[in-house]
């Protein structure tokens, strides 16, 4: 079975790859999109037998892939409660979106190809999330970096998609230098990557452990560390791949450019699983990273200030996909405070939830996108929820769920409602240093992502249309086969939360996770995290209402306030909107000193120093000296005459004074 | 099987290839067919002989196989062939790449096609001789030899500036090998043998082993090439036809990284460890350099070139951890390099062909009018990057953690140029095949002939079935290179053992 999930979007990946152009578009569409409904059904199943029904962790061998000396390693699946979630999730939102997109891609001629890339990229996350150790881990986080570089650039002959392509594959691979690290520091510490090997072995790690501050040395990057200090080095390094893929605060800059490619790219990698990946390699890796509160904290901080900061920035975007695109950072940086502060299964729970609705704001963007002809600018919409009614509640409900509305004090809301707060209330009472930190920055967070959620809201479906008559009168609700996805997604986004909650975070969790996700016994956060006052539960919701009549006031009410603030504040809203200037800065800092520097080599080292100096110094010595010599050779006879004359002279001279001697 | 000459078919087949072209006198079309096909059909048979020689080699056994002996000249010096786990699949590679090179040939080559299919010819025999010969001199005379029909492949069929870039090569490469034939002279004297497997169980002493190393790594880092004696490398793929390039890039680089394996590292153990910090450092300096510069070029084959040279830095790098990881590693880097820069020149090759320039900027948008020529690029970039499910990510991986054992900084800097690789190939990918298709030049151009399909989609499907599957290369060499670790390190305690003795 586990087989059949895995290896069917590769199977519908190379059908429509290879023969694409001989079986015609619409056999492609339907030979992939078939292959992941069957795979999605698989998922579920296999989510109700290990996960809701507590089986034991299967592992299954499929080829063995590297052996050298003591490395060894193999192409296996590890299925635990974990993965059954992450199965669960990517294949469900992959089946709506492969659907959903024969609708929106329906004029593209070059489907085919879509619909291999798409399914391409499903295979290689179900690598990613059923990886039994971190290399393979690492071919899948490779490989959906791959496909999401292919679908970023989908529209080949746009310069700016081939620019954002470009970017993410090399943002990423950035954080892949320090995941890459990461794996080697694991080989050194554990003597395997193989995640059983691992798991098994963190016993001498312990913080209570002997072994851990006594005479065990590594030597690290010049510096002599025990095994905490080396252990927290490695927990740092993978952090990095996962920043990456997470696109958190530094390394974030390749997102918002990413949605250069089609909409349904955008809602199944750059929303619901692509860039959770690094989510759930640091819940995977929860055993190594709970024995480490130096990592946690690091996590913890990295976390609080991209929420934080992607929020800010999402305030003031224009363009209807980058708002989203700033607001799945910025949730994706809630997940990271949850793993910081040890909430782990809250963390996972966020994902789950916020696969949910986030997919279903894309897809709803999509809609909208396809409604007003390919505008993306939310300046140029407005008005149009009388023209597209569905797609407009499909977004009041994906909405909802994002800002987390629901009734405090009751366990009654939407998705995002119940995991948000899980993770709000976690943060107030994490026990690591950067923990109350986090929850400010948090709240504030909720707060701008009520604001701007609302924001796009209004923009978009309220106030006067301001697109062209001409674009007005084309609009149209979207086809069946685009909207049905959105139904079962809402449907997700209302109810997923107050279903499973008790399963991620709450009474049944032991049993859920079975192990999955790895706390130290005095974590006890899972049982703790209701018990804060009650102005910590009531303030999320308190900012999610204050954003809303912001919005309202600023969108609805007064429209001209926003302006004039602009205006007012021109260089805060100038930084905002310049993403804080990352894009400039980093541009200075390194591509352009490497070009420099690549020149600089190329031309002064290589040209000037080695060559110059090496061979064509001495080619040129060579000519210059022969040269010399030839021009001796004057060809008059007195020259030779007065040479021989001297010589002669020469010669007697030194006999003379040497027989004198 | 060891009755009968098997590597000695494999080395000198191709001369009698060379025997039957001579036979054809007639230098119309059809005669110039004929040169071709007997070329083509005499390479590939040898291709085919070379996987019977895999088939037959018996991968638990440590040492020698197929071993063959004869006298030569005077006493000690003996014609003596055999491989071992670390040289058998480098002959494969070399049979495997002709056929290819020749193929490559086909209609580019019209000049000369009789010297040229020659050349090549010749070439395969010293090339394969020198990956078989268990005779220091005979190594000698196998590794310098294969100078020649390069030299003439580069300056009769190259390009402009293919004198310049012939001589550089020639100048290069000789006085490396000027020192490696005086460091022979003194390990003959002082071991009083020229066979390698007798070199390999006598001690050098150790004050002798530093200046043997040196005088090797001379001939050996010219050849790899190692920074900073790497700029005859660009030259020469830049002048040098297809086929040259492919041959220079696939094999000949590799004779470098083997000499190291072979002799360097397990002859002169002391000396290895003495200075890897050297090796180490000239490697990352390779990596990260030869990256930085590749990242500017506005010739794709010079790109390309540059990118050589980086990956080459890993070779050396992986040799030196000497450790099961980074040599096993620096192996397979050196086989799957072997395929993926012999499919980038053949690539190359494809649209050199159609616009005879070399130009990135007189290329772009591809896609549009050859898309299975863009879908095979592709595979070949990511490969080139180290995409974890090709071939070029076994063996970086595998060097990587042998030599973040060693140094963790060296690993540090060296896994950078991970992230600078993936920015010149990306880089150079989307100049060529993305954008629109504006060039009026470049809109009528054909994809994929049927000639070139077989050239590069075996390729493609090899460096992604060895990134999936790589057991086979290691099933040969892990024995093998077990056993010279295991040597490596019991001389060094050895040392050791004298050194506090003393």
């Amino acid at each position: 079975m586990y087989h059949a999930i895995v290896f069917f979007p590769l199977l519908g990946a190379i059908i429509a790859g290879l023969f694409g152009r001989s079986i015609g578009a619409r056999a492609s569409e339907y030979v992939t999109c078939g292959l992941m409904v069957i795979a999605a059904f698989l998922s579920w199943i296999s989510f109700f037998q290990v996960a809701l029904g507590h089986g034991d962790l299967i592992r299954i061998e499929v080829l063995p892939w590297i052996v050298a000396g003591t490395l060894n390693i193999d192409w296996a699946f590890r299925i635990d409660t974990l993965t059954a979630v992450m199965l669960v999730v990517v294949n469900t939102v992959s089946c709506l979106v492969h659907i959903y997109s024969i609708g929106y891609m329906h004029h593209d001629p070059s489907r085919p190809r879509f619909f291999s890339y798409l399914s391409l990229f499903t295979f290689a996350m179900l690598m990613l999330v059923t990886s039994d150790n971190l290399v393979q881990m690492f071919f899948g986080w490779e490989g959906v970096g791959l496909a999401s570089y292919l679908l970023i650039g989908f529209w080949f002959k746009k310069p700016s998609a081939n620019a954002a392509a470009i970017k993410a594959f090399i943002v990423n691979r950035v954080g892949d230098f320090g995941f890459s690290l990461g794996i080697f520091g694991i080989f050194v510490l554990f003597g395997s990557v193989s995640f059983d090997v691992i798991f098994a072995g963190t016993a001498d790690f312990m913080p209570a452990a002997e072994a851990r501050n006594a005479d065990a040395f590594f030597e690290f990057f010049g510096v002599e560390m025990d095994k905490g200090d080396a252990l927290t080095t490695v927990c740092l390094l993978l952090f990095m791949g996962a920043m990456g893929k997470s696109a958190q605060f530094l390394l974030h800059t390749w997102l918002p450019d990413a949605m250069e490619g089609p909409t349904p790219v955008s809602a199944l990698i750059h929303a619901a699983t692509m860039v959770t990946a690094g989510v759930f390699l640091v819940a995977r890796m929860s055993p190594i990273f709970e024995l480490s509160t130096d990592a946690l904290t690091v996590v913890t901080i990295i976390g609080a200030v991209t929420a934080f900061f992607a929020a800010t920035v999402g305030l003031v975007q224009n363009d209807i996909k980058r708002v989203i695109a700033y607001s799945t950072c910025s949730q994706l940086g809630y997940m990271f405070v949850a793993l910081g502060v040890g909430a782990y299964g809250a963390g996972i729970f966020h994902l789950f939830t916020h696969a949910f609705f986030k997919a279903l704001l894309f897809l709803g963007a999509g809609s909208v996108i396809h409604a007003v002809s390919d505008e993306q600018d939310m300046r140029r919409m407005g008005g149009l929820r009388k023209h597209i009614p569905i797609t407009y509640w499909m977004m009041i409900i994906g909405t909802l769920a994002l800002t987390g509305f629901g009734i405090p004090f009751t366990p009654i809301g939407t998705a995002g409602f119940i995991s948000k707060d899980a993770i709000i209330e976690s943060s107030f009472i994490g026990n690591n240093p950067a923990a109350g930190f986090a929850f400010v920055m948090l709240v504030v967070a909720a707060m701008f992502t009520s604001f701007y959620s609302w924001r796009l809201i209004f923009m978009t479906f309220h106030g006067k249309p301001r697109a062209s008559s001409d674009v007005m009168h084309h609009v149209h609700e979207s086809p069946l086969v685009m909207l049905a996805p959105l139904y079962i997604l809402a449907a997700g986004a209302l109810f997923a939360g107050m279903i499973f909650i008790g399963n991620f975070f709450g009474h049944h969790y032991e049993e859920f996770w079975n192990g999955a996700l790895y706390t130290l016994p005095d974590n006890h956060i899972v049982h703790e995290f209701h018990n804060v006052p009650a102005w910590v539960k009531l303030s999320p919701f308190v900012a999610m209402a204050l954003g809303f009549l912001v919005a309202w006031q600023f969108y609805i009410r007064s429209p001209e306030t926003p302006k004039a603030l602009a205006a007012q504040h021109n260089g805060l809203y100038k930084f905002l909107l310049n993403k804080w200037y990352f894009d400039e800065l980093y541009d200075l800092m390194f591509v352009r000193s490497s070009k420099w520097l690549g020149h600089f080599l190329w031309t002064k080292g290589d040209g000037w120093l080695i060559d110059g100096f090496g061979p064509d110094g001495i080619a040129a010595r060579v000519h210059q000296i022969t040269n010399r010599i030839v021009r001796l050779q004057t060809g008059y006879l007195y020259h030779y005459a007065f040479a021989m004359l001297i010589g002669v002279a020469a010669l007697v001279t030194w006999m003379m004074l040497g027989s004198a001697v | 099987m060891t009755d009968w000459p098997i590597l000695s078919v494999a080395t000198f087949v191709p001369l009698v290839g060379v025997l039957l072209i001579l036979l054809i006198r007639d230098d119309s079309e059809t005669g110039r067919r004929n040169i071709r096909n007997v070329s083509l059909i005499v390479t590939t048979f040898n291709f085919l002989f070379s996987l019977f020689i895999w088939a037959n080699f018996d991968d638990s056994k440590v040492g020698f196989q197929f071993v063959e002996q004869a006298q030569w000249l005077g006493e000690g010096i003996s014609y003596h062939m055999g491989v071992d786990g670390i040289s058998v699949l480098f002959v494969v590679l070399t049979a495997f790449l002709m056929p290819l090179c020749i193929l490559a040939s086909w209609e580019s080559v019209q000049h000369r096609v009789k010297d040229y299919m020659i050349a090549f010819l010749i070439l395969e025999t010293l090339v394969i001789g020198a990956f078989c010969a268990l005779d220091i001199v005979l190594f000698y005379v196998f590794f310098e030899g294969g100078l020649i029909p390069m030299y003439l492949i580069i300056g009769v069929w190259g390009g402009k500036r293919r004198i310049y870039a012939a001589f550089k090569f020639f100048l290069y490469t000789l006085v490396g090998s000027v020192l490696m034939l005086l460091a022979i002279m003194a390990m003959y004297w002082n071991s009083g043998t020229t066979s390698i497997p007798d070199m390999l169980a006598h001690d050098f002493p150790a004050n002798m082993q530093i200046w043997l190393w040196l005088a090797f790594f001379a001939s050996f880092a010219v050849k790899l090439p190692l920074w900073p004696v790497h700029t005859w490398l660009p030259d020469a793929h830049v002048e040098a036809p297809t086929a040259g390039s492919v041959v220079l890039a696939g094999i000949l680089l590799k004779l470098g990284g083997y000499g190291f394996i072979r002799f360097s590292l397990p002859m002169f153990p002391i000396a290895s460890v003495e200075l890897w910090p050297l090796i180490f450092t000239l490697s990352v300096v390779a990596i990260i350099w030869a990256s930085l510069v590749a990242l500017m070029q506005d010739d794709v084959k010079k790109l390309i070139a540059y990118s050589s040279v980086a990956h080459m830095g890993y070779v050396k790098m992986g040799i030196f951890s000497a450790n099961a990881q980074g040599v096993n590693g620096a192996i397979f880097q050196m086989l799957s390099h072997g395929l993926v820069s012999a499919a980038l020149f053949l690539c190359v090759g494809v649209i050199y062909d159609r616009m005879h320039t070399r130009e990135i900027a007189a290329y772009g948008g591809l896609v549009n009018n050859m898309p299975k020529y863009a879908a095979v690029f592709l595979v070949f970039s990511m490969a080139n990057i180290g995409l974890p499910g090709t071939s070029g990510f076994v063996g970086e991986f595998l060097v990587l953690i042998g030599a973040f054992q060693v140094s963790s900084w060296i690993a540090i800097l060296a896994t950078l140029g991970v992230i600078l690789s993936a920015g010149y190939m990306l880089w150079l990918y989307r100049r060529v095949i993305f954008g629109p298709l504006e060039k009026e030049s470049l809109k009528s151009l054909l994809d994929l002939s049927q000639r070139e399909k077989v050239l590069l989609y075996p390729l493609a499907a090899l460096i992604i079935f060895f990134g999936v599957y790589p057991l086979p290369v290691f099933d040969v060499t892990a024995v093998t290179v077990d056993a010279l670790i295991n040597n490596y390190n019991a001389a060094l305690e050895a040392a050791n053992g004298l050194a506090l003795a003393d």
